[in-house]
């Protein structure tokens, strides 16, 4: 202890404690604060970059996400236009086939009756003009 | 965080008690210290009591900045004293016919002698010390390691920052992870994140200072600042005044009334008889601990490294002084490790106490609805 008080120097003591306060606001001024300003403006801007980042990867997934949807919707769309086309031609056909054969009902009938009349006009022919005959070659 | 905390610093202390007590030897020889004035016949250094005196005055402080005080090579340092007026001569002025600074210097009308590291007046040796502002070898030491760290490093690292960008450059780059290490797990850890900030400068500045003046002890050039008990008391005393004036409403609370709401006045009356003065004892004892931590660990290693030096003479063969040779080597990258480690318990021990300080607990509502 002795030995101790007896190395204790006055003089070093203030001068340490002068130097280490002017150094405290020395470096304070021009180290520590430009340097702690620019890791700090550094590690905002890299966190800002990240934030950016996962945002824009965000908003992409939500646009593919629509694509997706409006895809969907117009295969559905496109499906529909589909079946109804299909069912268009189907009616237009079954249309035609039903006029169609309607009209070879129709066509079948009057060429009945006409043929019906041709026999009858036929048979009353022959039985004019057979008499006559019949006489002629009996 | 508290308990985590308390558990930190009892593992700090665990760590550098061994090298603590190790130092306790320097105290004994301090007897065979006067031999030292008489053994300078014989030029070579090699008996265990010029060795032993050779290392007790490397450690005190000098008013020379002595390269290789055998051969004569050294630099001459102001002398500033207050002595019914300002004396200012250099340090010269001492030597004396044989080259050692044991003379008589004349300033003014009156006579000055160095004695034990310290400047008398010769005609009352042992009364009053002329006031002594002189800039000692520790001094210069102290300036050289103020504008090292101020200009070289850190100016430049903080200017490098505006002129690329963002991005450090140059020499101040090597030191950008050391200031973010000491922001990132020593300051706000210990302090929290909220006024971390306002502590951070001053530990930086204490790391640094701290650090540079260790490693300047392990130079050659035979200089020992953060092992000088005045020099490790200006710093301890410093983180007692930023400590204790910075103080939050919860700190002294927990001086003046640790148990808080815990237990009935009567029952604090008994045990604050013991609590409180434990708790005004602790404001000193931990800038104390600090203190003498430093010193200790700093004297105890240049101690054993000289003492390990002075074998190789002592031993005076091939054998022996190999030997010891290995051995200073070994220990002398210890204390590299030790310079480094000093310094960061030092300022992680600063930290704790900005962190006792700055503490706000969040019961104030509890107490009052009770």
């Amino acid at each position: 202890m002795d030995k101790l008080l007896n190395d204790f120097s006055l003089g070093l003591f203030v001068w340490q404690t002068l130097l280490f306060l002017l150094l405290l606001f020395l470096l304070k001024k021009f180290a520590w604060k430009p340097i702690l300003d620019a890791v700090d403006e550094r590690e905002k801007s890299i966190e800002a970059a990240l934030k950016g980042a996962e945002e824009a990867e965000r908003r992409m997934q939500a646009l593919q996400a629509d694509n997706e949807a409006a895809k969907k919707e117009a295969m559905i769309e496109r499906d529909a236009i589909m079946k109804e086309a299909r069912d268009t031609r189907d009616d237009i056909i079954s249309d035609a086939k039903t006029a169609a054969s309607e009209e070879g009902v129709k066509m079948i009938a009057s060429a009945r009756e006409e043929i019906e009349i041709q026999k009858k006009a036929a048979i009353a022919d022959i039985k004019t003009q057979g008499s006559f005959s019949f006489f002629r070659y009996s | 965080m508290r308990l985590k905390n308390f558990a930190k610093a009892l593992i700090l202390t665990a760590l550098t008690t061994p090298v603590f007590a190790s130092s306790q030897d320097s105290d004994h020889s301090d007897s065979d210290h006067n031999e030292h004035t008489t053994s300078h016949q014989n030029d070579a250094v090699d008996t265990k009591e010029e060795i032993k005196s050779y290392i007790m005055h490397h450690l005190e402080d000098t008013y020379h900045f002595g390269i290789w005080d055998k051969a004569g090579i050294s630099f001459p340092l102001p002398v500033i004293l207050f002595d019914e007026g300002l004396h200012v001569f250099s340090s010269n002025k001492f030597a004396d016919d044989h080259g050692h600074h044991e003379g008589i210097a004349e300033s003014s009308g009156k006579y000055y002698k160095i004695d034990h590291a310290k400047i008398y007046r010769t005609e009352m040796k042992n009364g009053i010390l002329p006031l002594d502002f002189s800039i000692t070898k520790n001094v210069a030491c102290m300036l050289i390691a103020f504008f090292l760290l101020l200009l070289f490093f850190f100016r430049s690292l903080g200017k490098s920052y505006a002129a690329n960008g963002g991005i450090s450059k140059g020499v101040g780059r090597f030191m950008e992870p050391i200031v973010l290490y000491v922001r990132d797990d020593i300051a706000r850890p210990n302090i929290g994140e909220k006024k971390y900030k306002k502590y951070l400068p001053f530990l930086l500045t204490i790391f640094f200072f701290v650090w540079f003046l260790n490693i300047f002890g392990l130079t050659p050039l035979g200089v020992n600042v953060t092992g000088n008990i005045a020099v490790t008391f200006a710093l301890a005393l410093l983180v007692f005044l930023f400590t204790n004036f910075t103080g939050t409403k919860d700190y002294w609370m927990h001086l003046f009334n640790p148990l808080g709401n815990a237990m009935p006045w009567y029952g604090k009356a008994v045990l604050y008889i013991i609590l409180i003065p434990i708790e005004i004892l602790g404001i000193f004892i931990k800038p104390f601990s600090l203190m003498i931590r430093l010193y200790a660990n700093m004297q105890a290693g240049h101690i054993v490294l000289m003492s390990l030096v002075g074998l190789i003479y002592i031993f005076g063969n091939m054998m022996g002084g190999s030997l010891s040779f290995l051995l200073a080597f070994a220990i002398s990258l210890i204390e590299v490790l030790v310079a480094l480690l000093q310094a960061y318990i030092f300022t992680m021990l600063a930290a704790l106490y900005f962190g006792f300080a700055a503490e706000e607990h969040e019961h104030h509502d509890e107490a009052h609805a009770h």
